[in-house]
């Protein structure tokens, strides 16, 4: 563990944190130009956390101990994911805490935290989120680890940074596998992070919400830790995308040059990723939650796919 | 470099077999014939230019000129004349189905093994792939009761052949490729008049109706 | 004097024994059996695991029991080590917290203390058994006693048919592992048969027989049907000790002959294992998630457990009969530790149902909830196993899986097309599979101690007494240790790999596991645990520091409906809706759907088991006319019989003749 890598880690971390709700912005921002509205700005994510962590945090009077702690868990974990996938640099210290499939396992933990938080009152509204919300990561997960399995197949290693550097290959190479993979990751990335076509981020029509049912008895500080830590899970969604299609500039060696360098590359590709998200989001229509099933099948269909065509085409 | 680049697009020719598969809307599946045709194109240049089979560019050109021209533009007008545009169609349980295709390549990229062994192109890696491709083709036509999808699955499966031929063995002879061609377009024309009889009788290219026998 | 490890342990057992019939004898005096004898038979339960964990090498033991000419053998090696320390540790948690659940048998104390330490004790000599004679006898004397302590409820009809299901298929595998060992040669000592050498054809009966008979007790597809009625029916400690210990012992017994007593291995033998594992483990995700009585729900997901260990079981197969050792020693690695985790998570999640059962008197999960608020010890510890089983860091479920997923990614090259080809999908069921089990275990919590209560009466449930708790937290905490500290599991799991493959795991330190090479996946679970906590409590007093901790209480909004109450949660059968839509075809289901104008209105869903209907009922069917006919002979009178007798011994004349 060393100190540069250290010091790459935390500065990555905090970095990650700090902007994570402005890529929420960015993507909303040109939602909204796509739309022919004006949009709020780019940093409103931020003036709606202000204002949430300053209010008091109202909550029902039959609320458990888990239901309060959740949110800081949630917090905590995706803290942890955003620390272990490479966006600016290779050298992370943390990365060998937790690989590939435990970065699944911490979207699972924080997904099953929020889900039995989202019970924890016994409204008909967080019971039907939890169920959904289970339900689209019950075939999400499976579809994540497809297409990171893919990846680790290729670079021999389920280590998140060995993958990226294999992948981040100075020569360029082709792996016919990723173009499943890819297919699969957008998918994924789409109802995972509650997004159009599986999930509405705008909706609070009762019946059709998943995500925003799950949270509606949250109120306050704990809200915005919850709306937060889904900034830094799509910022981190955003980020392993990038990492396993795009990973070109990345900082693969203890240099500060790498670095200086890696910054405008990683916010350039932030940029058109979430302009990407935006337009998705604008041609899509939300389908209905029966349909749901069926598009995480598919991207779990293609994620193994991913894998078999690495059989056989042998890369 | 141009074995990397050729086993790229036929991985995307097998994603495009699954996506037929799986999508409901029959003007996005002429749509997805259309992006077939233009890869099978781009993978015809490429094997052309890099072992310099001359007789590939002329193929490549009637692919480019037959199946992403002419055949997607008698599609989308019969679509239109026979008011189609927005059919969706039912299918069952589309997860199901990819599964049965994921068995499919499993399979034919075992059989296609001894072909691959003893084929010396530097596609061989890839019949496999187009073997999987015409069989997919094959599970598109069975999963569907429209008719014009029945005809999409049947020019896929043609390209899949195509595909299978010019990795083999760099291409069928000029004068079959022609007389394939020929026989598809004036089979596309038939089975088209074909729609607009079956629509006039039934009301519906529902191909359930047939199922019933004359009284 | 220089006791060795395997005598403590047989003494252990025999104690077990003798504590069984003290309690009998004393079953009057329910406080003595209660808080003196089951704490001590907790106590042998911790000598039997230490002295499994510090014994060495291989120890034999012949006994002056048995028949005459044929003594029991006992044999204790590294394997029987690692499954007797499961067993010790499990017995530990689940005697102490049956000090505590039994107080209200009165009447029965006696018994049920008899054949629950009887059942402990032939556990241990099933693993212990070097000799087919001491295997079979303790194979049956399990089987029997946990029948009886099934039955302990004997009056419930519904619980004799558990029990009569659990005795049918506990001796159709019996029968079949009598034939197994009949077909090993002729031999009778476990050691004659490491020695004779099979021909193909013979070791692949050997082999099916023994997957049949083990595959049986294990609850293996499809031979599981008794698994989720026998659970549901018996006592939660025994459901606990059965589902964490005994199904073991079924593993432990394929292991010894897959991997000890056959030395050939055909690779389509491990394919079989793991198609069915996987096929196993599919089936028990997607059942456990549509059921509505909590202990069913957590069969079935014992069900799935076993089908990952046989997944695992397989691939370790594989590999072995490929001769690559390292990775069948990795997979081998995953299965047991999976073993031991199951035998931790499973256990305590049974006793937390059995805690719950006590205070509320339900199974039904449509009528549980809640109960966070008044049985706070039972539901945290129930959540450290929920979380636990659902395979999430840093818990101990998630490092077998872990494991497991690193042995099917390395997979170099098999050299069989086909089967290069379907490791990936395997992968990728194992992978479905871990997810259903988190689908699995948010209902399962959620719905009993989360929410509001949906019966009045259980405002009033009480928490779980001083032995249950501590039984509870010995299990719970063994979950969390056993989830941070792998590499001591997994050096100690270093002398079985080396025992049966000769091939061991490269040591590692003790914060990182890579199981391979930290190049190739590396993974620190104290690590983790260290960062998300770290950065969780900083966040709490960073918000605590800048803005304020206040907090009003109020109705929950819900959208601004001003009507609330218990009725309008989700029901357990609505939240396995979406796993019941999907999978359709897996399920027989009959359905009540209430018409709009009904003014009592009723749903029920009842999802059943397909196979019930394409494999038990046929034979049921067969079996029953087969007794109609030999109803008809018997009649009753002694006139007939005696013409019976006369006429056979008749034709038996004549045939000697």
């Amino acid at each position: 563990m060393s100190a540069f890598g250290l010091f790459t880690q935390l500065m990555q971390l905090f970095l990650t944190v700090l902007i994570a709700p402005l890529l929420m912005g960015w993507v909303n921002q040109c939602r909204s130009w796509l739309q022919n509205r004006k949009g709020a700005g780019i940093d409103q994510p931020y003036r709606k956390l202000g204002k949430l962590f300053k209010k008091d945090a109202v909550i029902a009077k039959n609320a458990s101990p888990l239901f309060r702690g959740v949110p800081y868990v949630l917090f905590g974990s995706m803290c942890l994911a955003a620390s272990i996938v490479p966006s600016l640099a290779t050298d992370l210290s943390f990365s060998k805490a937790a690989d590939a499939i435990a970065l699944a396992g911490i979207f699972a933990l924080a997904r099953i935290a929020i889900s039995l938080a989202a019970m924890d009152i016994g409204t008909a509204f967080g019971g039907m989120g939890a169920r959904r919300e289970m339900l689209v990561g019950f075939l999400a997960e499976p579809a994540l680890l497809m297409v990171l399995f893919t990846a680790s197949l290729i670079s021999q290693s389920t280590s998140l940074t060995v993958i990226v550097e294999t992948l981040a290959h100075r020569h360029v190479e082709i792996y016919p596998s990723m173009a499943f993979a890819g297919i699969a990751f957008l998918m994924v990335l789409l109802a995972e992070n509650a997004r159009i076509p599986v999930d509405n981020p705008a909706s609070h029509l009762e019946l059709t919400m998943i995500h925003e049912a799950m949270i509606l008895e949250y109120s306050a500080r704990h809200l915005a830790l919850i709306e937060w830590a889904s900034s830094i899970k799509l910022f981190a969604y955003v980020t392993i995308g990038i990492a396993l299609f795009a990973p070109w500039g990345i900082a693969q060696s203890a240099d500060w040059a790498g670095m200086a360098f890696a910054l405008p590359i990683l916010i350039l590709k932030l940029l058109v990723a979430g302009f990407g998200l935006a337009l998705i989001e604008t041609v899509l229509a939300k389908q209905r939650i029966f349909r749901a099933p069926e598009f995480m099948g598919t991207a779990f269909l293609f994620g193994v796919l991913g894998m078999l065509v690495h059989f056989l085409l042998g890369a | 470099m141009a074995g990397q680049f050729i086993n790229l697009l036929a991985s995307i020719l097998l994603l495009l077999a699954f996506a037929m598969l799986s999508q409901r809307r029959i003007k996005l599946l002429v749509s997805l014939f259309m992006i077939q045709g233009l890869t099978l194109f781009t993978n015809t240049i490429v094997i052309a230019s890099t072992t310099g089979q001359a007789h590939l560019y002329y193929s490549a050109l009637l692919t480019l000129s037959l199946k992403v021209v002419i055949l997607p533009w008698i599609l989308f007008r019969m679509i239109r004349q026979l008011n189609v545009e927005w059919d969706v169609e039912t299918l069952i349980n589309i997860p199901s189905t990819m599964l049965a295709g994921i068995a499919i390549v499993i399979v034919s990229f075992n059989l296609a093994l001894p072909i691959s062994h003893l084929a010396g192109t530097i596609t061989r890696g890839t019949i496999g792939i187009a073997m999987a491709c015409v069989l997919l083709s094959l599970l598109m036509m069975i999963t569907r009761s429209k008719a014009i999808s029945q005809v999409i699955g049947f020019l896929s499966m043609e390209n899949g052949l195509f595909f299978a031929a010019t990795s083999t063995t760099y291409g069928m002879p000029m004068v079959v490729e022609l007389g394939v061609a020929l026989d598809v377009l004036v089979g596309v024309l038939i089975l088209g008049v074909f729609f607009f009889q079956i629509r006039e009788k039934f009301e519906s290219l529902d191909l359930k109706h047939l199922e019933k026998k004359e009284e | 004097m220089n006791v060795q490890p395997i005598e403590l342990i047989i003494l252990a057992a025999v104690l077990w024994i003798v504590l069984g019939l003290v309690g009998l004898a004393a079953g009057k005096h329910v406080g003595f059996v209660r808080s003196i004898v089951f704490p001590l038979g907790a106590a042998a339960g911790l000598v039997v695991a230490a002295s499994a964990y510090f014994s060495t090498g291989i120890e034999t033991e012949i006994s002056l029991l048995g028949l005459p000419d044929l003594p029991f053998h006992f044999r204790l090696d590294a394997l029987s080590a690692f499954f007797l320390m499961i067993l010790g540790l499990a017995v530990f948690g689940i005697s102490s917290y049956s000090a505590g659940y039994f107080r209200n048998e009165k009447e029965h104390i006696g018994t049920i203390c008899l054949e629950y330490h009887v059942f402990l004790a032939a556990m241990t000599f099933v693993i212990l058994a070097d000799d087919a004679f001491l295997f079979m006898v303790s194979w049956e004397a399990m089987a029997l006693s946990s029948y009886f302590l099934v039955t302990t409820d004997h009056r419930i009809a519904e619980i004799r048919r558990a029990g009569f299901i659990y005795l049918l298929m506990a001796h159709l595998g019996a029968i079949s592992l009598l034939l197994f060992f009949g077909s090993m040669g002729g031999n009778y000592s476990f050691d004659a048969m490491r020695g004779t050498h099979l021909s193909g054809m013979q070791a692949t009966f050997a082999f099916l027989l023994a997957l049949f008979g083990f595959g049986a007790k294990a609850g293996m597809l499809p031979l599981h049907v008794w698994l989720p009625e026998a659970h549901p029916a018996a006592p939660s400690p025994v459901s606990a000790m059965m589902s964490g210990v005994m199904l073991k012992t079924a593993v432990y017994g394929l292991i010894r002959v897959l991997f000890d007593l056959l030395h050939l291995q055909l690779w389509w033998w491990g394919v079989l294992i793991l198609a069915i594992g996987l096929l196993t483990a599919l089936f028990g995700a997607v059942f456990s998630a549509v059921q509505s009585d909590m202990k069913r729900l957590l069969a079935y997901s014992s069900v799935e457990n076993i089908g990952i260990v046989f997944v695992g079981l397989g691939l370790s197969a594989i590999f072995r009969a490929y001769a690559m050792n390292s990775l069948a020693a990795l997979a081998l690695v995953a299965t047991l530790y999976h073993c031991l985790n199951h035998a931790f998570f499973k256990s305590l999640l049974f006793l937390c149902t059995g805690s719950v059962l006590h205070a509320t008197g339900e199974r039904n999960l449509g009528k549980l909830g809640g109960l966070i608020h008044n049985m706070p010890w039972v539901a945290w510890t129930a959540l450290i196993g929920s979380l636990a089983i659902a395979g999430l860091p840093p818990l101990n479920g998630f490092v077998s899986e872990w494991l497991l997923l690193q042995a099917f990614l390395f997979t170099p090259g098999l050299p069989h097309s086909y089967l290069n080809m379907m490791i990936p999908v395997a992968a990728a069921a194992l992978v479905l599979t871990g997810a259903a089990a988190g689908y699995v275990m948010v209902k399962f919590y959620g719905i009993v101690f989360l929410g509001q209560p949906r019966e009045e009466k259980l405002r009033e449930a009480k928490s779980a007494g001083g032995w249950e708790r501590a039984g509870l937290l010995w299990l719970s905490s063994g979950c969390i240790l056993l989830g941070l500290f792998p590499f001591f599991v997994i050096d100690h799991l270093a002398g079985v790999t080396d025992f049966l493959l000769g091939s061991r795991l490269p040591s590692a330190d003790w914060l990182f596991l890579a199981p391979i090479s930290s190049e190739r996946a590396s993974y620190s679970p104290i690590l983790f645990m260290i960062v998300t906590l770290f950065a969780t409590v900083l966040v709490f007093l960073l918000v605590r520091r800048f803005y304020h901790g206040r907090v009003r209480r109020a109705m929950p909004w819900n959208c601004g409906y001003p009507v609330w109450n218990a009725r309008m949660q989700d029901t357990s059968e609505g939240f396995g809706q979406p796993i019941r839509q999907i999978f359709d075809p897996f399920f027989r289901i009959g359905r009540e759907l209430p018409s709009p104008f009904d003014t009592a209105p009723k749903y029920s869903a009842k999802s059943e088991d397909r196979i019930w209907l394409w494999l038990y009922l046929p034979f049921a069917g067969i079996a029953e006319r087969l007794a109609d006919f030999f109803g008809k002979i018997q009649q009753g009178r002694i006139l007939v019989y005696l013409m019976y007798n006369f006429v056979t011994l008749i034709i038996l004349l004549l045939i000697v003749q």
